[in-house]
C-alpha cells in the first residue's frame, strides 16, 4: 500500500494544480477539467493505475456549480492501491464538456457513453459518442436531477411501429407515490416520505396532457 | 504500458482491408432474443461469409434505471433492487451493496454477520457458475452439463428458501446486518450439499474438460490477451482466465475474507477454455471457503447491535419497547441516516467486481448510486474480440464470457 501512497504523492508534487478531495475511503484527488487527461497518464504510466475501474458523472442539481462532476475510479492490479479523481465539467448545462480518456483506457469507450446517455455530457475526442441504454434519438438525459422519476411522455423509437400502433412511451403510473424520504439537510416534515407528485392519484384522474 | 488505444477497433480495419476484391457485406442482427445471448443483448454483426468483420453489441433492452430508482428510496428499500443486478447470485450482490454503505457509515458488523455474508456469497457463486457452466455447455452442444448443473442449484436453492424465504430473489442483508439469523440445523444441511456436491461437480466437470468436441469449440477461440482484459477494465474469471491475478476477495479482503485459505486459480492463455476451468475450479475453492466459514463460525449478534440509527431493533422489542418502537419507526420511514460522503466499494462477485459508488448529502437515501457492473464492462471487449472470427465462435464466446444482462444493463 505504501508504493501507491508514494506514487500518488509524487503525482500530486508534480501538478500543482491537484487538490485534495474529502473521501471516506480511498485517497482522492480534484483536478482541473484542462488537464485531467495529463494527469490520469501520468497516474497510469508512473503510478501504476492500470486499471480503470469505473467512471462516472454526479448530477449536482440545478443552480450547483459545477453542475457536473465526472469521476473516475482508477485500481492498481499491481499494488491493488485505488484512487478516486474528479474533474468539473465546463460549459453551459444543457452540454458540460469533459475530455475523453478513451485513449488511455479503451474501458472508458462505454462508461463514456453512458454518462453522455445518462447526464448529456459530452466527453471531447470520443470517437463514437452514442447512447448506449436508452435508444438513439430518445430526447432526455434520465440520470438529470430535473428528469422526473415516473419519466416523461415520449415517442416510441421505432415510428412505423408508433403510426400503426399509436402506442407512445409513458411515464410510470405513480399513484401519487414516489413515498420516499428525500436527500440534504432539511427539516423531517419536508424530509418524510410523501407523495412527491399530487397532481393524481388513486382518487383523481390523470390529466390529459 | 506507456501505449495509446487506436478507435474504432484497428483490428476490424485491418481484417477489412486485407481483402483484395470488395464483396458485398451482410449485416446480421443476432438478439435481442437469442438463446446463447443469455437475455437481452443485441449484436449488430457485419458479416463477409462466416467471418465477422465488425460486431458492436446493442444495449438497454433490460434497462429499469435502477440508479434513478436508488436516488428516490432509503438504503434499505434499495436492497431488492441489486437481487435483480445480477440475477444469478443476488446474495453476492446483497453483501457488496450492504459493505458499501456500511463503509460509508463507518460501520462494522459482528464476525457472525461477516461469516454469515462471506457463507453466502461462496454459495451464491457456486449456484451462479454452475449456471454459467450448463449455458456454457448448451452453447456448444452439451445438454447433459446444464441438467446436471441445474439439478445442483435445486439444492442450492432449498438452502437459499430456508435461509431468506426466497429461492431466487433474496433482498437476504440489511444495512448492518442480515435479515435473519441462519436457521437451526442449516449449518450441516449446508455441509451436507457440499459432501454430495464435490463428487458430483466433479462428474460434471468431467463432461466437458477432456471432451474432444468441447475442446475443439473453445481451445484456441476468442483469446484475450492480459493487457486487453486490463486495458478493457475486465474483472472476474474473465480476467482471471486471461493470466491477471487479480481476486479481490485475496488482493483487497472485506467480510473478513483474509480468514480463508483458498487458492486463484489463473489461466494461461485467455481462451474461451482457459476461462471454463477457472471457473470450474473455483466452485472448488468457494466449497473450500464454505467449509471453513462453517468449521469456525462465529457466535454472537448477527447484526450491529449499537447502531441504533441503522439497524432496526429486533421484533420482540419493537412489541415491547416504546423506545424501540420509535425507532423502528423512523428507520423505516426515513431510512438508516448515512452521514454526508462518498465511497467506491467493489466486491469479488461471481462475473467480476461488482462495484457501488454512492455520493451521500445525509439523510436516508443517496444523492447519486452508480453501479459498476462487472458484465458491463466485461462485454465492451465484445467489438475487439469478435472482429475477425468465425460467427460460430461468437456463440462460444458469449458463454465464456458469462455475462448477466439484468446487471449490464441496470
Amino acid at each position: 500500500m505504501s508504493a501507491s501512497v508514494d506514487a500518488i504523492s509524487a503525482i500530486k508534487a508534480k501538478f500543482s494544480q491537484i487538490t485534495d478531495r474529502p473521501s471516506r475511503d480511498c485517497p482522492a484527488i480534484d483536478v482541473p477539467n484542462a488537464d485531467i487527461v495529463t494527469v490520469l497518464r501520468a497516474l497510469r504510466d508512473e503510478g501504476g493505475f492500470d486499471l480503470l475501474s469505473d467512471l462516472t458523472a454526479i448530477d449536482w442539481a440545478e443552480g450547483a456549480s459545477p453542475r457536473f462532476t465526472a469521476v473516475y475510479h482508477l485500481f492498481s492490479t499491481v499494488s491493488y492501491a485505488a484512487i478516486r479523481v474528479a474533474t468539473p465539467c465546463i460549459g453551459e448545462d444543457s452540454a458540460p464538456t469533459v475530455p475523453s480518456v478513451v485513449t488511455l483506457w479503451p474501458a472508458a469507450n462505454w462508461h463514456e457513453r453512458e454518462a453522455f446517455d445518462m447526464f448529456g455530457i459530452k466527453f471531447e475526442t470520443h470517437p463514437d459518442l452514442r447512447r448506449i441504454l436508452m435508444w438513439d434519438g430518445y430526447p432526455y438525459h434520465p440520470l438529470r436531477k430535473e428528469f422526473p422519476l415516473a419519466g416523461i411522455e415520449t415517442a416510441l423509437p421505432d415510428l412505423e411501429v408508433a403510426e400503426e400502433t399509436k402506442a407512445k412511451v409513458i411515464a410510470a403510473p405513480m399513484m401519487g407515490g414516489p413515498f420516499v424520504a428525500s436527500a440534504g439537510e432539511m427539516n423531517l416534515t419536508e424530509a418524510e416520505p410523501r407523495a412527491k407528485d399530487e397532481s393524481w392519484n388513486e382518487r383523481s384522474a390523470k390529466p390529459d396532457a | 504500458m506507456a501505449t495509446e488505444f487506436a478507435f474504432p477497433d484497428s483490428a476490424a480495419k485491418a481484417a477489412g482491408a486485407e481483402q483484395d476484391f470488395a464483396p458485398e457485406k451482410m449485416s446480421l442482427s443476432m438478439g435481442p432474443s437469442h438463446p446463447s445471448t443469455h437475455g437481452v443483448l443485441r449484436l449488430q454483426m457485419e458479416l463477409d461469409g462466416e467471418i465477422l468483420v465488425k460486431c458492436d453489441p446493442v444495449l438497454g433492452y433490460l434497462h429499469r434505471g435502477d440508479e434513478k430508482i436508488a436516488e428516490n428510496m432509503t438504503y434499505n428499500q434499495f436492497v431488492p433492487y441489486t437481487d435483480r443486478l445480477d440475477y444469478l447470485a443476488p446474495l453476492a450482490n446483497n453483501m457488496a451493496f450492504a459493505i458499501a454503505v456500511e463503509r460509508l457509515a463507518g460501520l462494522e458488523v459482528p464476525a457472525r454477520c461477516q461469516a454469515i455474508r462471506v457463507l453466502t456469497a461462496e454459495m451464491a457463486r457456486v449456484s451462479a457458475h454452475l449456471m454459467g457452466l450448463g449455458a456454457f455447455g448448451l452453447d456448444v452442444g452439451a445438454w447433459t452439463v446444464l441438467v446436471h448443473s441445474l439439478n445442483q442449484r435445486e439444492h442450492l436453492y432449498k438452502l437459499f428458501e430456508e435461509l431468506t424465504g426466497a429461492r431466487f430473489t433474496t433482498s437476504y442483508t440489511r444495512i448492518g446486518g442480515v435479515t435473519r439469523d441462519v436457521p437451526e440445523g442449516w449449518l450441516g444441511r449446508v455441509i451436507e450439499f457440499c459432501d454430495q456436491f464435490e463428487p458430483a461437480l466433479e462428474e460434471t466437470l468431467a463432461l466437458l474438460t477432456r471432451n474432444k468436441i468441447f475442446q475443439d469449440r473453445t481451445v484456441g477461440v476468442g483469446v484475450i490477451s492480459k493487457e486487453d482484459a486490463i486495458a478493457y477494465g475486465l474483472t472476474g474469471p474473465n480476467l482471471r482466465g486471461s493470466g491477471g491475478s487479480l481476486d479481490l476477495r485475496k488482493d483487497k479482503p472485506y467480510s473478513g475474507y483474509e480468514q480463508y485459505e483458498f487458492d486463484v486459480p489463473i489461466g494461461s492463455k485467455g481462451d474461451c477454455y482457459d476461462r471454463y476451468l477457472c471457473r470450474g475450479e473455483e466452485m472448488r475453492q468457494s466449497v473450500r471457503i464454505i467449509r471453513q466459514v462453517i468449521a469456525k463460525f462465529p457466535g454472537g449478534d448477527w447484526y450491529a447491535k449499537d447502531a441504533r440509527k441503522i439497524f432496526a431493533p429486533p421484533k420482540d422489542k419493537i412489541l415491547t419497547s416504546m423506545e424501540e418502537l420509535i425507532n423502528n419507526f423512523m428507520i423505516v420511514t426515513e431510512g438508516p441516516q448515512i452521514p454526508a460522503g462518498e465511497v467506491y466499494f467493489e466486491a469479488e462477485n461471481p462475473k467480476g467486481a461488482l462495484g457501488f459508488y454512492i455520493v451521500s448529502k445525509g439523510g436516508g437515501v443517496p444523492w447519486r448510486l452508480k453501479i459498476r457492473s462487472p458484465s458491463f464492462c466485461n462485454l465492451s471487449i465484445l467489438p475487439k474480440v469478435c472482429a475477425g472470427t468465425m460467427i460460430s465462435d461468437v456463440v462460444t464466446l458469449l458463454g465464456s464470457l458469462d455475462f448477466v444482462m439484468g446487471e449490464c444493463d441496470r
